[in-house]
């Protein structure tokens, strides 16, 4: 025992080094991909506290591209307005709202910090539980699909942006439906892959490709980005295709994030359903 | 004796002082400045184990591997990547002691030199920090991707970011420790 003792003390060097080692294993086990939650996070106070600062900053030398796209974005909401339609006497078809319940809401947000070049790229959003975030939730902004949210603290959340090696996020193409994961290779941060698209369906460039239901997470139908190539690996009998993301994740400035009212009862739906065939 | 040991506690107070202001620029100007440089995804800028790296000789190794834990942790809050960093950073304090260790001149360091490119010359510096860097960056880009199927992908990134960060180390060293601002 006391030889051990002796030893140990006469290494310490070593058997520190190896303690702080499997600190760092510990943390980096806590961070694994999708279900564990992160003890070293972004979300914490004063990280995003620089971070908001610096996004503050940063801000102002967008402002007339910000600007330039939010004019854009009320003329085409400002055709929605009801000034602009004659109303039609219509007696028969009377919309009652016990018809159409709401099932996805947006909550808008500012992204405070935002990387494009890791092999796991993360978004820091101002949004937090006291605005009803949760994890799950979709981001997009006025373009297209961002990410899906991961941590949530009170005032921030952090979301896997879709240049994620673990996000796969379910598209489809919007002529004829085949759908298919989308995942990034980690190349190049305007490109993503369309996987799994079977090789009856007629793809071509400049396809336009959309989220699909199936995800849960997506409502259908967001821009995804269009077709730029595809080809057909071999031995192989479906198309990978590279599609340019209409987003582009390098200028995320302002987004949104969607709320899906029915995930929590479709998710245990599925859930009891797979028990029952399981058992 | 009591002046001798004044001044000693002066030197000492200077240097932990550099030290820490040193600790705090490099991983600002690591997050809000490098982080924001997208060259492609195989070069990835990581400046800030300078810490580490300009440490002075007579540092105790012990305190060494504690500063870079500490850096590794300070990084890994900004960067999202829980551990990454740290476990990297760690290493490279662990094996820094061996490298002085191995590339050491016969009769020792010299007190009150720096390991910069200008106290000790760039080929002395090519190794010492090239080492360094490699082993950092090594450890952080596979633990980060964490399998082997992209094993050549992830060698080239390796490869690449070091010689930038090496690059911009040199670089950073020569506009604030050049000789011509010493004298």
């Amino acid at each position: 025992m006391k030889n051990l003792f002796a030893f140990v003390l006469k290494h310490n060097f070593i058997f520190v080094f190896l303690f702080l080692q499997v600190i760092c294993a510990w943390l980096m086990v806590h961070n694994n991909g999708f279900q564990g939650s992160h003890v070293l996070n972004s979300s914490n106070r004063v990280v995003s506290n620089v971070y908001e600062t610096a996004a503050n900053t940063r801000e102002y030398f967008s402002l007339k591209q910000e600007n330039s796209r939010l004019a854009t974005e009320n003329t085409v909401l400002r055709n929605f307005l009801r000034s602009n339609y004659v109303s039609v006497p219509v007696t028969e078809f009377r919309r009652s709202d016990t018809v159409y319940k709401q099932q996805y809401t947006y909550i808008s947000a500012k992204v405070v910090n935002s990387s494009v070049n890791k092999r796991r790229n993360f978004l820091t959003i101002n949004a937090g539980s006291t605005e009803g975030i949760t994890r799950d939730m979709a981001v997009m902004t006025s373009e297209g699909v961002v990410g899906i949210v991961t941590n949530v603290s009170s005032n921030f959340c952090s979301a896997m942006s879709l240049l994620h090696k673990d996000v796969r996020v379910n598209c489809q193409l919007k002529k004829d439906g085949s759908y298919g994961p989308l995942i990034w290779n980690g190349e190049d941060y305007r490109y993503c892959q369309l996987t799994d698209i079977p090789t009856h369906s007629k793809i071509t460039k400049g396809d336009t490709v959309i989220t699909s239901e199936l995800s849960g997470i997506f409502p259908e139908g967001i821009m995804v980005g269009t077709i730029e190539s595809y080809e057909r690996k071999r031995n192989e009998s479906f198309y990978t295709a590279t599609v340019k993301l209409s987003a582009d994740l390098k200028k995320v400035n302002y987004v949104y994030i969607i709320k899906n009212k029915f995930k929590g009862e479709r998710d245990s739906l599925e859930q009891s359903t797979q028990k029952q065939i399981d058992d | 004796m009591t002046r001798l040991n004044n001044q000693h506690r002066n030197k000492l107070t200077t240097e932990i002082l550099k030290n820490t202001i040193r600790f705090i620029l490099l991983i600002m100007l690591q997050v809000l400045i490098i982080q924001n440089i997208n060259l492609t995804s195989y070069i990835i800028l990581l400046p800030y184990i300078m810490v580490i790296i300009m440490m002075p000789f007579e540092a105790d190794k012990l305190l060494v591997l504690f500063s870079a834990f500490l850096l590794g942790v300070c990084i890994d809050f900004f960067y999202d990547s829980s551990g990454l960093h740290a476990a990297a950073c760690t290493l490279m304090g662990f094996s820094r002691h061996y490298v002085l260790k191995y590339i050491s001149p016969r009769d020792g360091y010299d007190i009150g030199v720096e390991p910069t490119v200008s106290d000790m010359g760039l080929a002395w510096f090519l190794r010492y920090a090239g080492t360094l860097v490699l082993v950092h960056h090594f450890s952080l880009f596979y633990l980060e991707i964490f399998r082997f199927s992209e094993f050549f992908h992830t060698l080239l990134r390796v490869l690449l970011s070091s010689i930038g960060t090496f690059g911009l180390i040199y670089l950073i060293q020569f506009l604030f420790y050049s000789k011509a601002r010493r004298a």
